[in-house]
């Protein structure tokens, strides 16, 4: 701990959550709009009729811009794995590199091909060809996506993998655990669900816009129609796969379920918190400080929620920290001192290699296979970094492995409230919708319009919740991101920091301003 | 095997994809010419400027095999007291 450098560390942090986020800003649309599009044409395709062709092509041109200045963004993020989290991505091995790769020859070849076909193939390929084209754009997008989240998915939640002492690195033991892990699913369908989501309340929100400028009403009618069904269907889907993932990560990452939902003393009568305001602090890490100074709870439901039945211990922040004995929780104190035996054990091993004790290293080597080793110390391997012989400083070292409670549990009751006012929002756009009247209704359009920006917020901060959530962690139990890092220099990592925000913000502006200009023209002129 | 389709020359798939692609560019709107040079423009700062004068591979560049770098991560990981 004492040669970390914690600025390092931050700059590397803030960096990868800037490049990721702003990367974010594009993938959803993408994800949604894909599926949107084909269903208009699918309508066209049926139906021969052309105004069908023309609410295609429309969306089809906003799905083009916002496709163009996202692409490559992601790149970025690759670039920063192997420069300032080398020792991360040296630690993971195959096991990010196969999904990863998969991705980048998917994205290429079905993207690439079958969106070069819907934008050029009008008029050169067959209508059903040119159909099949942007339904496998779609399938291509969110193909993509599953790669990604699969890594993601194994950050959270390591299975499916052996560690190699001898070089360093984690193997893949099977492919099809960390395929089908439930972290890996849960993530995969709440995140792109999510995406669908954020494109039917784009959908909504412009189609709003022309309906109050009183432009293009049949278009924007249309529209709405195929945005409300499509939004609301995956809106409950979303809902579901949001719950589950949240028992999920009960299970699994008890400290960021905790913190999201501002727990500090576990119970088996936890409240959930509908709402709430925690109390400011000098020290937000620290346990025995934060309390509620508003909220609204919803008496025992937590338990029920996380478990799907009542009466069970949900832990909280405390008991995580200091251990419970009477639930059978485990305190950070002793997680700490056996990933400490864990790491004490590799360091061991690298001693005896570089010194030739061919014996010694052969019998630790065979530790790393040990059940009982694996599960008694490699397990919280990545605790063991915040050990010290000082007891009392392996007390406060504990309360770093917190992660930022208020962030966290402000960011996830945003995305949860947006989430719902969403689905409230598809069935009254559908409601009217089906009931042709949705002519007149200002305070609708209007509602449709803020929910744009809003939905991006409810986007960001799902990630939010997913990354900061689980702090300190770069693979959850295993690798913190104090020894994760790369020994680059802090200034270096500081001006791409800035460089990457000018260079994002640019984009995003550009981006703004080019799809703006093609929502003013409209449909007509510039859908065609 | 015949030469013509519908009255027409048979192009080789190479020169219809190609033609597709030519074409393609040559009839995109304006808004489609920006979003090119946006995206040039884009891969010139990622590529170029980024890629290579901040993001060398930490580990691909200071050594020439996965044994070294193995040894380094090691070192890196087992750096307690």
């Amino acid at each position: 701990m004492e040669h970390i450098d914690f600025s390092l560390v931050d700059w590397s942090r803030a960096q990868f959550a800037l490049t990721a986020l702003y990367h974010w800003i594009f993938v959803p649309l993408t994800l949604g709009l894909s599926f949107i599009i084909a269903m208009m044409e699918t309508i066209y395709v049926k139906t021969g009729n052309e105004e069908w062709k023309k609410l295609t092509k429309f969306w089809m041109t906003l799905f083009g811009i916002n496709f163009a200045i996202g692409v490559a963004t992601g790149i970025i993020l690759e670039f920063e794995f192997g420069t300032n989290w080398s020792n991360y991505s040296w630690f993971v091995g195959d096991i990010f590199g196969a999904p990863l790769a998969i991705e980048g020859i998917m994205a290429f070849f079905m993207e690439s091909t079958f969106i070069a076909i819907m934008f050029f193939g009008w008029d050169k390929v067959s209508k059903k060809f040119h159909l099949a084209a942007s339904w496998l754009t779609a399938v291509g997008a969110n193909l993509s996506a599953l790669w990604i989240l699969v890594a993601n998915g194994w950050m959270q939640n390591p299975v499916g993998m052996h560690f190699n002492p001898e070089k360093a690195r984690n193997e893949m033991a099977d492919f099809a655990e960390i395929l089908f892990s439930p972290t890996a699913v849960n993530k995969f369908l709440h995140t792109i669900s999510s995406g669908y989501v954020l494109a039917a309340i784009f959908v909504i929100g412009i189609s709003s816009w022309f309906l109050l400028k009183q432009r293009s009403v049949l278009f924007a009618k249309r529209s709405i129609a195929v945005a409300a069904m499509f939004g609301l269907v995956f809106s409950l889907f979303n809902i579901m796969t949001g719950d589950s993932s949240a028992r999920e990560i009960a299970t699994t990452q008890p400290m960021k379920f905790a913190a999201m939902e501002g727990l500090y003393e576990g119970s088996t009568t936890s409240p959930l918190v509908a709402f709430g305001i925690l109390k400011d602090s000098d020290n937000p890490n620290a346990p025995n400080e934060k309390e509620f100074s508003v909220a609204i709870e919803i008496p025992d439901l937590l338990s029920y929620m996380a478990y799907m039945k009542p009466g069970v211990f949900i832990p909280g922040i405390r008991d995580l920290v200091h251990g419970n004995e009477k639930e059978g929780i485990m305190s950070y104190f002793e997680k700490i001192k056996r990933g400490h035996v864990a790491i004490k054990a590799l360091k061991d091993y690298k001693n005896a290699l570089k010194a030739r004790k061919t014996d010694k290293a052969e019998q630790l080597k065979k530790m790393f296979s040990d059940p009982e080793f694996l599960n008694n110390n490699f397990k919280y391997f990545g605790y063991g970094y915040y050990y010290s012989e000082d007891e009392d400083v392996l007390k406060d070292n504990a309360h770093l492995i917190i992660p930022p409670v208020p962030v966290t549990f402000y960011a996830f009751h945003t995305m949860v409230g947006l989430g719902m006012l969403f689905l409230i929002i598809f069935i009254l756009f559908l409601y009217f919708s089906i009931k042709n009247k949705l002519e007149n209704k200002k305070w609708l359009y209007i509602t449709g319009i803020i929910a744009v920006p809003l939905v991006y917020l409810a986007q960001q901060s799902g990630w939010i919740v997913a990354e900061l959530g689980r702090q300190p962690w770069t693979i959850q139990d295993v690798l913190p991101t104090i020894a994760s890092v790369s020994q680059v220099d802090t200034s270096t990592v500081q001006i791409t920091f800035w460089l990457f925000a000018v260079v994002f913000t640019a984009l995003l502006i550009a981006e703004l301003k080019i799809m703006f200009t093609q929502i003013k023209k409209g449909p007509k002129e510039g859908g065609n | 095997m015949s030469l013509y389709k519908n009255g027409q020359v048979k192009q080789n798939i190479f020169k219809r994809v190609f033609l597709f692609y030519y074409n393609g560019f040559r009839n995109m709107p304006e808004y489609g010419v920006k979003l090119w040079l946006i995206i040039l423009l884009k891969l010139f700062v990622i590529f170029i400027i980024l890629k290579f004068l901040f993001f060398n591979d930490t580990l691909k560049t200071k050594f020439d095999n996965d044994k070294d770098r193995s040894e380094f991560v090691l070192d890196k990981l087992t750096d307690i007291k």
